[in-house]
């Protein structure tokens, strides 16, 4: 008898400074393309499911930093394999309960589409929930920064908003930013690349450490 | 639907983004005038297009007859 053996397509996830997977994704503001976002910052984000406490408290979190995000031209997509119906009925539950307005849209995701793309759904931890994943997607829709978070552990939004905050500082500034950096510390001058610049490098006026560690005031 | 009910309505924004519209323009520029995000207009003008309330030249987008008929009243 000839072996049954199941195929299963593992497409290639994410990386870093790749473009951003497409997708045209139902969601509860409307059937949104990834290709409308272009010109702002996306944060796409995915939970397990609806109505779960710990995703409660996330989707709360997302919305009290969004008006900090559109101000860095930045807007927030979330994403969970349930139905359209589930999120409108669970964003409405939030307002009535806790108060809070769901600004932002969140993708139906039932056939796994996007999920599958991103490669959100971690089947160690479950094969029927996405785990708690963050992409930062920049203007030019090329992935900038990933963070993944189990299915039990909620997110920190102080740390989304400040790798936010690093990312733009970088591209408007061409620098880089030192563990723990939040905006008004120094930041780090990207070191020589020669070993004439990097004779020069000490003599430039920068706060170094040596020639190869040097900060600045932004 | 983002801005046009199944039944044929139209949502609150995409009235705002048709009153909007009085004189060819952008995505951005219509977002700016109705106080929508840009994903949002875009999504709209997606769906507009189709139901020939709209047309665009990949760019611009313009209200049709049928678009101004449609906000007659609201």
């Amino acid at each position: 008898m000839e072996e049954m053996k199941e195929v299963r397509e593992m497409p290639s996830l994410p990386r870093l400074g790749a473009p951003a997977p497409q997708f045209e994704a139902v969601t509860t503001h409307g059937t949104l393309k990834l290709e409308d976002y272009k010109g702002s910052w996306l944060i796409l984000f995915s939970h397990p499911a609806d109505f779960t406490p710990v995703c409660t408290t996330e989707f709360i979190g997302f919305a009290e930093i969004y008006p900090q995000l559109k101000e860095m031209n930045t807007e927030l997509l979330g994403l969970s394999i349930d139905s359209v119906y589930s999120h409108i009925a669970w964003v409405r539950n939030i307002k009535e309960k806790m108060g809070v307005d769901i600004p932002f849209p969140v993708i139906a995701d039932l056939n796994k589409d996007v999920a599958t793309k991103y490669g959100m759904v971690m089947p160690g931890e479950s094969d029927t929930e996405t785990s708690r994943c963050v992409f930062i997607i920049d203007d030019k829709q090329i992935i900038r920064a990933m963070i993944y978070y189990p299915l039990t552990t909620g997110r920190n939004m102080d740390e989304i908003l400040r790798t936010m905050q690093a990312l733009q500082a970088t591209d408007k500034n061409g620098i880089a930013t030192p563990a723990n950096w939040r905006p008004g510390d120094k930041v780090i001058v990207p070191p020589p690349k020669t070993a004439e610049m990097a004779d020069k490098r000490v003599g430039e006026g920068y706060e170094c450490s040596d020639w190869y560690f040097c900060k600045k005031e932004l | 639907m983002a801005c046009i009910e199944p039944g044929g309505a139209l949502s609150p924004s995409g009235v705002d983004m048709l009153k909007a519209m009085k004189e060819p323009m952008t995505a951005i520029e219509i977002a700016a005038l109705s106080s929508q995000p840009v994903f949002k207009v875009r999504s709209s003008m997606r769906e507009l297009v189709d139901a020939g309330l709209v047309t665009t030249d990949g760019e611009r987008y313009s209200i049709t007859g049928k678009g101004k008929e449609a906000i007659q009243d609201q």
